[in-house]
């Protein structure tokens, strides 16, 4: 794999790995993002799904591994680069957040929370800045009026089109989706999940989708990895690797999903038969 | 039908900076004896609330304004929940005796610094008047049965040292360990994995089959619904929408409300399309409107007026 032509490829990891205490939290793990694909990453909680996500964007720094990014200026190796050099790529890369309720500062009000990241990144005049900001308000179907308010006097579902906002309004290429839906309701899951599919084709984005649902992933993904303890234990298209998973971790998650069909038995996989 | 718990016409306030919140507005439905059910509602629609009031656990700024909670056990003369003084030693034999809860967050249900067998073994020694010795076996009888390896090991650490799934098998021990006659879970697998939620689902199935108790399982998700109900009660906005059984409800749903809680759902949805939401499957049909509930002919219950009849 060459990382200056890879074929509508935008991101590629290749043997990355982090250990926290000598543990290993994420082991070897390759794969590589199409653009405007939606990826992803399945998993019980401890499986490095999360930690994987964050060495990607540098959130925290992986012991070993090279990930590959095409910015705008070309492809450029993430893990080489120092703080201050992952600063303008920062526009690029961006992340939505679990909840909806944490992610947002309460003594901000909504036009400085989406005013923000095109300050840090000295991106227009006051009123390029402002028109961003209602442009944004309009693609995730927010009131104008909307600016003067503090995320307090917003629902959960609400608050969640704000954290939105914040993430796209640099209309940044890759989108990291940690767990964005998993706080909500079903039926205002149902009307996220509906918005992040419009923003994807609206704006042309690339998801990393990392979740523990796997129905909203059979719905929302293209394809999929599947993480054990840190590594990728099988990945592939979403809907052929749901049918016919090969693994038996994959087997084993899939079997504990509880069908909303009452004449369909939650027979789960037995985790010590199988060795796992 | 033999019902142990009789709701009537509860209604719940509370008083809050804005003005008067009805969490409850008129809550009424029985709990068949030795059956599951299910209560389905989104967030604020008064499901916890519910369970709350039936355990008399509704704290100010929140009363319960009306209603009665009718209570039937085996053990004790029946008597009505609502109406007991705070002093009423009944409701000390309410409170994880005769109805116990196991709650959506297993360690903050557990106390950090007690062992887990201690915590067990209080719960016996809270109801009944027999030596430490004697608690500390059934505590590990009952630990046993909800599948803890290494019993008395396990009972001397603490809460810490277990996982998620194991903290919420010793809740559920401590619930069960007095032998109530209801068990209410309140979203008990919600913060678990799907793979430990399935094997939480099995055991509080199992267990209930085995000691046949009576189980009010509260949670949003109908697939869970689907795999551990016998009865559901949908619940929206403080009321109660629909009240049939398990197939009834998710088979075949009268209310557009279930309806579009049950569309709403990402597995069933044909992939590229749009999710359906609440919003789209209701469309033009009014479901703010409360109406009282009828009995239709197959004997559910659901809150629509007459003239709307059932069916899609």
């Amino acid at each position: 794999m060459n990382g200056s032509n890879g074929n509508g490829a935008l991101l590629q990891v290749e043997g990355l790995s982090k250990f926290f205490d000598g543990l290993p939290a994420v082991r070897d793990v390759s794969f590589e993002l199409r653009r405007s694909e939606t990826l992803g990453i399945v998993g019980e909680s401890g499986s490095g799904k999360t930690t994987l996500a964050r060495c990607i964007l540098r959130a925290i720094d992986p012991d070993a591994g090279i990930v590959r990014f095409q910015s705008a200026d070309g492809w450029v190796e993430l893990q080489e680069l120092s703080a201050k050099e992952l600063i303008p790529l920062r526009r690029e890369m961006q992340m939505i957040f679990q909840d909806p309720f944490a992610s947002l500062n309460p003594r901000m009000t909504v036009r400085e929370i989406l005013e923000e990241p095109l300050i840090i990144h000295r991106a227009g005049n006051r009123e390029e800045r402002l028109a961003a900001v209602l442009d944004m308000l309009d693609h995730v179907q927010l009131e104008h009026d909307s600016l003067t308010r503090y995320p307090h006097a917003f629902s959960g579902g609400q608050r969640q089109r704000i954290g939105i906002a914040r993430a796209l309004i640099l209309r940044p290429n890759l989108v990291v989706c940690d767990e964005s839906v998993s706080a909500l309701d079903v039926s205002v899951q149902a009307q996220i999940i509906n918005l992040l599919e419009d923003l994807q084709r609206e704006l042309g984005l690339t998801y990393l989708f990392v979740a523990h649902d796997l129905s909203v992933v059979q719905h929302i993904c293209d394809r999929v990895l599947v993480m054990h303890r840190g590594r990728v234990v099988e990945s592939g298209p979403v809907d052929e690797l749901f049918a016919h998973p090969r693994e038996d971790y994959t087997r084993l998650l899939l079997s504990a999903i509880p069908s909303p069909d009452p004449d369909v038995p939650l027979q789960p996989l037995d985790r010590r038969t199988l060795g796992l | 039908m033999d019902a142990v718990l009789s709701i009537r016409d509860l209604a719940v306030e509370f008083q809050t900076d804005t003005g008067l919140t009805h969490a409850l507005v008129d809550v009424g439905f029985d709990v068949p004896r030795g059956q599951v059910t299910a209560i389905v509602g989104e967030s604020g629609s008064g499901k916890s609330v519910t369970a709350n009031c039936i355990m008399r656990l509704i704290q100010p700024p929140g009363r319960i304004v009306g209603g009665t909670i009718e209570f039937a056990p085996e053990r004790v003369p029946p008597f009505e929940i609502v109406g007991l003084a705070n002093k009423d030693p009944r409701l000390l034999e309410l409170h994880g005796g005769l109805i116990s809860m196991v709650f959506q967050e297993p360690m903050t249900a557990l106390s950090p610094v007690y062992t887990v067998g201690n915590q067990v073994a209080e719960a016996i020694l809270c109801h009944r008047k027999v030596s430490r010795r004697e608690a500390w076996r059934e505590s590990a009888e009952m630990l046993e049965r909800v599948g803890l390896d290494d019993i008395e090991r396990r009972m001397r650490q603490y809460p810490f040292e277990f996982s998620g799934g194991m903290r919420q098998r010793v809740v559920i021990a401590m619930a069960l360990v007095c032998h109530p006659e209801v068990l209410i879970c309140d979203e008990p697998t919600t913060a678990l994995d799907v793979t430990i939620q399935a094997e939480i689902l099995t055991l509080i199935k199992n267990l209930q089959a085995e000691l046949g108790n009576s189980v009010i399982f509260i949670t949003h998700d109908l697939g869970v619904v689907a795999q551990i109900a016998d009865q559901v009660v949908v619940m929206y906005q403080g009321r109660v929408l629909e009240i049939g059984t398990v197939r009834q409800v998710l088979k075949d749903p009268a209310h557009p409300y279930t309806r579009g809680l049950l569309a709403a759902i990402p597995g069933l949805a044909p992939k590229g399309e749009p999710l359906a939401t609440i919003a789209s499957v209701v469309g033009g049909q009014d479901i703010e409107t409360p109406h009282p509930l009828r009995r239709l002919a197959d004997g559910r219950q659901v809150s629509l007026p007459a003239s709307a009849e059932s069916g899609p």
